[in-house]
């Protein structure tokens, strides 16, 4: 296996059209962690105004609901949800500008294609592990939607934030491809 | 003592201070059975030279469970629903209002742990969320002799979102158990944070068969099975999966489970009632023994 490849965000989509499914990413910059509940109230925001809310577009969405944090560190624990509880919304998403997703298990065919029509990254962070991946988060900004707790919005600066590329641009999918050679 | 100054009844506010301090350690500490598992794993998979992918998901699970105790911070962000199980011995009497001192203790819990609030009020009405995690989903079982144990399990959404019950036909036998395991092992690991630990409960009741799932996961990995039977059919239930190739984190390799745990029961001569409970990779929970808690 090679060494992981650097990324700063926001990410271009000449940079995500380098990546192919398996490859692991550590990405360094700004993240936003939208979930459930989130997902439901961009969706809404979007049919009404046409676009995403709080200058999304171009921007890298995290699936995931933050532990509060001690007493002087920006965050809790912080780690992936399950992803396809968020299909119903991705593509539309994907297609307002939103280029990568972070989260966990495997995305519905649309997601796939999704992928594929517009250049998104769909990227697979490791389940369980939420102590040592929020050692990478330096900051965290409540943007939008603090009365949904965990799930409000939050802007997250990480630092070497390590990911695998689940879905490439070509429609590549990692977990699709284990389950085919098994 | 885990008996109050009236003879013979369990003493409520000392099963809520166990469940309290169960909640608070169990947020921050992998399960020891589970980590010596995982490091298990990672060892061979290191000596083996296999493939980094599989080799660093099993050192990042290792490492994170260091970080968590280290610092005390949760070890997952998913600090879960609280599964609370009383076992208390016949020969003793349980106040009525015990699970009302538990819902209490983890309110307070999840408030000074600066744990995650998971719970919505209602699942179809109102989801909105509680703010305290209450309530915990409590169970009473009345069993011989003049005992009390208390298990506290912390459950993540997305390993109970991965599981399922399947009622089958009494002819599908073994082979149609195996096949809702591994079906559902195939179709949902990945959303589980594996290595799992698979909890499987066949017999019972619709509703009872779940709760065996549940309860499978308790035991610890390496101790023994219910019979020499039950012990076999784990083995092959373990095998099998672990040939699936899905892997640590579903990034491939293996393994994809480290245990599968058994739990067999009489049922209706119509039924062969199927339930798997996923067990994930951050497996959190504690059976504490009531009679020696005095410490607590």
């Amino acid at each position: 296996m090679t060494s992981p490849i650097k990324l700063q965000l926001p990410l271009a989509h000449e940079e995500l059209a380098h990546l192919s499914a398996g490859d692991e990413v550590l990405l360094s910059g700004n993240i936003y962690t939208m979930r459930d509940a989130g997902h439901k109230r961009c969706m809404e925001y979007l049919e009404e105004h046409g676009k995403l809310p709080f200058n999304l577009a171009g921007q890298t969405l995290f699936y995931a609901g933050p532990t509060p944090p001690a007493a002087g560190r920006p965050i809790g624990a912080v780690g992936p949800t399950t992803a396809s509880r968020m299909d119903f919304a991705t593509p539309a998403l994907m297609r307002a500008g939103i280029v990568a997703t972070i989260g966990k298990g495997k995305r519905s065919e649309e997601v796939v294609r999704a992928c594929k029509e517009t250049g998104a990254v769909y990227f697979a962070a490791i389940g369980g592990i939420a102590a040592l991946l929020a050692e990478c988060v330096h900051a965290s900004e409540l943007i939008a939607w603090e009365d949904l707790g965990t799930e409000a919005l939050r802007k997250l600066e990480v630092v070497n934030f390590p990911v695998y590329v689940e879905i490439d641009t070509k429609g590549n999918d990692l977990y699709r491809n284990i389950e085919s050679e098994s | 003592m885990g008996v109050s100054s009236s003879p013979n009844a369990l003493n409520s506010s000392l099963v809520a201070r166990a469940v309290y301090a169960a909640i608070r350690e169990c947020a921050s500490t992998l399960r020891p059975d589970v980590l010596e598992a995982i490091r298990a794993s990672w060892l061979s998979s290191k000596d083996a030279g296999a493939d980094s992918r599989q080799t660093s998901v099993l050192h990042a699970i290792i490492e994170n469970a260091l970080i968590a105790e280290r610092d005390n911070v949760p070890i997952c962000q998913d600090t879960g629903t609280v599964w609370v199980c009383l076992e208390v011995g016949e020969e003793l009497s349980v106040p009525g209002g015990v699970f009302r001192e538990v819902n209490d203790a983890v309110a307070r819990a999840y408030e000074d742990g600066k744990l995650r609030m998971s719970v919505v009020r209602d699942a179809l009405f109102d989801r909105s969320n509680t703010n305290n995690n209450t309530p915990a989903f409590c169970e009473l079982r009345i069993v011989p002799g003049s005992g009390a144990l208390l298990h506290v399990l912390l459950k993540g959404g997305g390993s109970d979102n991965a599981s399922r019950v399947c009622m089958l036909s009494p002819d599908a036998g073994a082979s149609g158990v195996a096949q809702v395991v591994i079906n559902c092992v195939r179709e949902k690991a990945a959303n589980a944070c594996p290595p799992l630990v698979v909890g499987v409960g066949v017999g019972a009741t619709f509703d009872k068969v779940a709760g065996m799932s549940k309860h499978a996961l308790l035991r610890p990995i390496g101790s023994p099975a219910q019979s020499d039977e039950a012990a076999a059919f784990e083995s092959e239930l373990l095998g099998t999966i672990n040939a699936c190739g899905i892997g640590p984190a579903a990034l491939g390799g293996t393994p994809t489970a480290l245990a599968v745990h058994l739990e067999t029961a009489p049922c209706h001569i119509a039924a062969l009632p199927v339930a798997v409970n996923m067990g994930c990779c951050a497996m959190r929970s504690a059976t504490i023994d009531l009679m020696k808690a005095d410490i607590i």
